[in-house]
């Protein structure tokens, strides 16, 4: 076969549906012998965050921010119809009914594909995140050099 | 159509189905010929186009009710 075809998403986005978009198209592309390299950056970075309420390095104001917007796959709500909580609840039952895979499960998937994750260091800093606040599957903490060097590799790159 | 293994995918929707062929095509021999049971219409798209960038033969489908059977032959050897 030809040289290994790859793809880089960036998950800017915490929101529950666009990260499930990013996750299906990551996975299909692994599934499509694809190299898959997934840059996590600003909000993007609470889907792969354990979502823990250490204070660790956090300055108050840091601590405040984490505590309105906690991290963890689970804690993802919809952009649109979250209705206090309920409009996710709903999607999550609709997706579950379906046999759709949970965000949490679209992750594992991943991981197992061996999709890379990458972590922004300068959305880690303006958060007060530390490499141990992060799942187990992060491969590495990086910066916009390192994206772009992966993008200008791949013909797919995407922005979510 | 002789067939070496069945996947089942019904009641699963894009992108499952692609991920569970990937995953299955790996214990067949080259030459051999995975079914795919579906009845998420996108198969019909998604399936060519997951076997021309993965060195596999999609040999085409067969559609009854609802129901629809893909072949793919594993590429290779």
């Amino acid at each position: 076969m030809a040289e290994q075809e790859k793809m880089t998403l960036i998950v800017f986005s915490g929101d529950l549906d666009k990260a499930l978009a990013a996750f299906n198209l990551a996975n299909t592309g692994a599934s499509m012998g694809m190299q898959v390299d997934m840059f996590f950056t600003f909000w993007g970075l609470s889907v792969i965050e354990k979502g823990g309420l250490e204070r660790g390095k956090k300055s108050p104001m840091q601590y405040m921010m984490g505590l309105m917007n906690r991290g963890g796959a689970g804690r993802r709500k919809l952009s649109k119809m979250n209705m206090a909580g309920m409009g996710t609840h709903t999607m999550k039952g609709l997706m579950k009914r379906f046999r759709m895979p949970s965000l949490e499960e679209s992750i594992a998937l991943a991981k197992e594909q061996g999709v890379h994750f990458l972590a922004c260091t300068t959305s880690m800093a303006i958060m007060g995140l530390q490499e141990k606040d992060f799942i187990d599957g992060v491969d590495d903490f990086v910066g916009a050099a390192t994206y772009l060097g992966l993008a200008t590799d791949a013909k797919v790159n995407l922005f979510i | 159509m002789d067939v070496d293994k069945t996947l089942d995918c019904i009641g699963l929707y894009c992108p499952m189905p692609i991920v569970k062929t990937a995953q299955a095509i790996n214990s067949l021999e080259p030459g051999q010929v995975l079914e795919v049971l579906a009845d998420d219409p996108g198969i019909k798209s998604d399936m060519p186009a997951w076997a021309g960038k993965t060195g596999n033969e999609f040999l085409g489908f067969e559609e009854e009710g609802g129901e629809i059977k893909v072949f793919v032959r594993k590429g290779g050897g």
